[in-house]
């Protein structure tokens, strides 16, 4: 233990705590910006800075770490005015159009700025250039960028994806992929993690919001939402319920006043994909157990995120990844066939949206391969914070509403399908479906959860050996099925690199894009609870037990889907529908030429071409005499300044040698 | 100098040992901490400037984000992304060349190679840059022609000097 001094509070701290921790602990809020504990400590943005008796300089908290007999002052004057300049220095690069920012009243900067009584704005002058950068999923705005290096350490560290670096030096600095390469260009999985710590509106989600309002106050289009199962967890956070509040039945009275014409849900086809991707996985297990040869272990498929990132880093193992196409574009491809015909409806006058904690998603539905008949599966994906704000501007009170239901076919799902929203859960349903399948028994586990992989550790494993197995699956008796879990882009490259070298001792593999799955996908609402991922997990757990129905094959509704449409799992229909293939991609892109690069939206050109004009005029106004004054006067002003300073110069010169000279005379 | 750093574009077979030979020394330097810095260098020597095709070669083989190699080139004003003129001009612009008249070299080198700054003549002979102190300032105004160091020179002895290349 340590003992120091923090404003005048005698304190007795762990070793090793950096004085940010320290006070925290001892309830003295020290303001920061960039710190983000245990992921980003790097002191890029040094609002925390503080004064250490002794020390030359200002200390950066997060960095600086206690010491025996250690004084500190957080508060003292000359700490708050260095604390503004910063500020203000920061501000001063900063575009500063926050009232019609995304992240108004929503951003770490701005209330920054009210908690340090920034009131004024001293520094005036050269602004970094104008560029906004748009991908189908990522929108990159560089004019508010801070340079906190969040995404960076997020993005390199955290995913191991290395997507994002900061280019160029000093004030020419940009976060971004190489060589300035527009995001939908470079090897970026488009995951959305960058989005959720960045402090301001310098990256987010290209917004959809637009696209879907028109779709539904168009009197011809059929609306169709779909909420994956993730969302209900996370939504309420946004109308500051407590973290992790279930707000299903809310959530579904929300898009009904919305005014969607059919309110289903993704869990109904979380359901479909594990008949789907079961029934595939037993079949690549037979085929390698009877001498066939399937490639194994198989890996999930829901994550279009994970989906690009081994499209480009494993193009070669493709084949592992399940042909399953991701729940929600299975639930568009049923809507444009299946309940289309039903209801007698045009596909082409429907109009699919799907409301995602992710990012990688709204890229996704632009693939060639998630289109049928040249109908994309999937018109437009949301977020859950773009659903929040598309509430919020309808004017729906939403802690009021009521629970409704969703709508039936595609509406029912089982506590299955709720856990795919997590880490583990898709392979804990799979294996519910899939044991009993070929046992005939229930899965051997307390509470149906396979407790190895349930957690937030980044590689989880089990083994479940299968006995007693029904005369059909006679070939499995006696095998020891071991499966793998991860979530995060870093423990997927883990795997990858076993799989890659020959040496994974897995049959099935699940992988999540984000760390701790899509509960904390990079479309959810940003948190500043710091147990936020065990609630939201326990909280989806809780949704998937309060169900009576637990077992996807259990699910009615996915039944009458077979019989009265599919036929069989991996039948010739699912295949059409459901199953799709990949894109080797490279490493750099280099494989394919398909980009996921959009254009601006008309706001941001309107923004662009401002800037373009202030900055001409700015530098008219250097060039440019004023007007009144005759031509002749500044030809001699100009001559008379370059005399000036060529006079200067040869005086410095002069000054120069004559030190010289006195110099050497005094030596002499 | 090196042969490779005179032409702006490479034929194939010149590529490929360009190539082969950044990859020994990738083998060399990979495993010690801190080594991009000088591979770069190196393959900047050896290729004459480093293109988005290197620093993806380069990011493969030493297992770094090309974001990062391609942040490190950008960093650094001695790095180029596209091709240099057969020779490289670095006029020094530190406080004792600056005093004793290094701005006029670069004035006077402006007009005869009628380029800007960082901008490499339309014959490729020459890239000209200006070098933030070369630790010559007993020799101001000092100026560089790759690497050899030229003292005390004003413009009336540019002509010649440049005449020599």
């Amino acid at each position: 233990m340590v003992n120091l001094t923090i404003n005048n509070q005698k304190i007795v701290a762990e070793e090793g705590l950096t004085i940010m921790e320290a006070a925290k602990r001892n309830h003295i809020h020290i303001p920061s910006l960039c710190y983000m504990k245990d992921v980003h400590q790097i002191g890029a943005c040094r609002i925390c800075v503080v004064e250490v008796e002794g020390a030359k300089t200002l200390q950066a908290s997060c960095l600086a770490q206690i010491a025996e007999g250690m004084v500190v002052r957080t508060n003292t004057e000359k700490v708050r005015k260095a604390r503004k300049v910063l500020y203000e220095l920061m501000l001063s690069d900063h575009s500063q159009d926050c009232l019609t920012c995304a992240r108004n009243q929503s951003c770490e900067f701005q209330a920054l700025g009210k908690e340090l009584g920034v009131d004024d704005s001293r520094f005036e002058g050269k602004r970094s250039p104008f560029h906004v950068d748009a991908s189908a999923s990522i929108t990159r705005d560089m004019t508010k960028c801070i340079l906190c290096r969040r995404c960076v350490t997020v993005c390199n560290e955290i995913q191991e994806v290395g997507a994002l670096n900061p280019q160029n030096r000093g004030f020419n600095t940009e976060i971004s992929p190489a060589m300035n390469l527009p995001i939908g260009k470079a090897n970026c999985a488009l995951c959305g993690q960058c989005t959720v710590v960045c402090p301001v509106g310098a990256l987010k989600e290209t917004s959809s919001t637009q696209k879907v309002w028109n779709a539904i106050n168009d009197p011809e289009i059929r609306t169709v939402v779909q909420v994956a199962p993730a969302v209900r967890v996370a939504l309420g956070e946004e109308f500051g319920m407590p973290t992790g509040s279930r707000v299903t039945g809310k959530m579904a009275a929300a898009l009904r006043r919305m005014g969607f014409d059919d309110i289903f849900d993704t869990n109904f086809t979380a359901d479909l994909t594990i008949i789907e991707e079961g029934t595939e996985f037993l079949t690549r297990v037979q085929n390698a157990l009877t001498g066939k040869g399937a490639v194994l272990p198989m890996i999930t498929s829901c994550s279009p995120g994970w989906v690009k990132f081994i499209e480009h880093n494993y193009a070669d193992q493709l084949s592992h990844l399940s042909t399953c196409k991701s729940p929600h574009t299975m639930l568009g491809a049923l809507v444009k066939s299946y309940y289309a015909e039903k209801i007698q409806a045009d596909p082409k006058s429907m109009y699919v949206v799907s409301v995602m904690p992710c990012t990688a998603k709204k890229y996704e539905i632009e693939r060639d391969e998630m289109k049928n008949d040249g109908n994309k599966n999937v018109d437009a994906v949301i977020t859950t914070r773009e659903l929040a704000e598309m509430i919020k501007s309808a004017g729906i009170d939403f802690t009021t509403l009521p629970e409704e239901e969703f709508d039936n076919p595609l509406g029912m799902s089982t506590g299955a399908a709720d856990i795919f929203g997590l880490t583990g859960g898709v392979m804990e349903a799979a294996l519910r479906t899939v044991y009993e399948l070929v046992t005939g028994r229930e899965l051997p586990f307390d509470g149906l959860h396979v407790t190895p992989i349930v957690g937030l550790d980044q590689v989880k494993a089990a083994t479940i050996t299968i006995t007693d197995t029904l005369p059909e699956y006679k070939f499995l008796e006696g095998v020891d099925v071991k499966v793998a879990v991860t979530s995060g882009l870093a423990g997927a490259r883990q795997l990858m690199e076993e799989i890659a070298k020959g040496e994974s001792p897995y049959h099935f593999i699940e992988v999540m894009g984000c760390p701790s799955g899509c509960i904390m996908g990079g479309g959810q609402p940003r948190s500043d609870d710091p147990d936020v991922r065990e609630k939201r997990l326990s909280k989806l757990y809780e949704e998937d037990e309060g169900k009576t129905l637990r077992k996807s094959h259990d699910n009615p509704y996915i039944k009458s889907l077979y019989e009265e449409y599919l036929g069989e799992p991996n039948g010739h229909k699912s295949h059409e529908l459901l199953h799709t293939h990949y894109v080797k991609r490279g490493k750099f892109n280099e494989l394919t030429k398909e980009n996921f690069v959009v254009e601006i939206d008309d706001f941001t050109k309107r923004r662009a071409a401002q800037a373009l004009s202030q900055d001409t005029k700015a530098a008219a106004a250097v060039k440019l005499p004023p007007e009144s004054l005759p031509p002749k006067i500044f030809e001699l002003e100009a001559e008379n300044r370059r005399l000036k300073n060529e006079l200067q110069d040869t005086q410095e010169t002069v000054d120069i040698m004559k030190s010289v000279l006195s110099k050497y005379t005094k030596q002499g | 100098m090196n042969e490779m750093q005179v032409k702006g574009t490479l034929t194939k077979e010149e590529k490929e040992k360009a190539y082969s030979q950044i990859a020994s020394v990738i083998d060399l330097y990979k495993n010690k901490e801190g080594s991009l810095i000088q591979i770069l260098h190196l393959a900047q020597e050896i290729y004459g400037h480093l293109p988005l095709e290197l620093q993806e070669f380069i990011s493969m083989n030493m297992d770094i984000p090309l974001s990062e190699v391609s942040g490190v080139v950008s960093f650094y004003s001695f790095f180029s992304t596209v091709p240099r003129g057969e020779h490289t001009i670095r006029v020094c612009l530190g406080t004792a060349c600056y005093v004793r008249g290094g701005k006029k070299i670069v004035e006077y080198l402006q007009e005869r190679l009628g380029v800007e700054l960082g901008g490499t003549t339309s014959d490729g002979k020459f890239t000209f840059e200006i070098a933030r102190c070369i630790g010559a300032c007993g020799l101001a105004p000092a100026m560089m022609i790759d690497d050899t160091v030229y003292k005390q020179v004003n413009v009336n002895k540019l002509d010649k000097i440049l005449d020599q290349y």
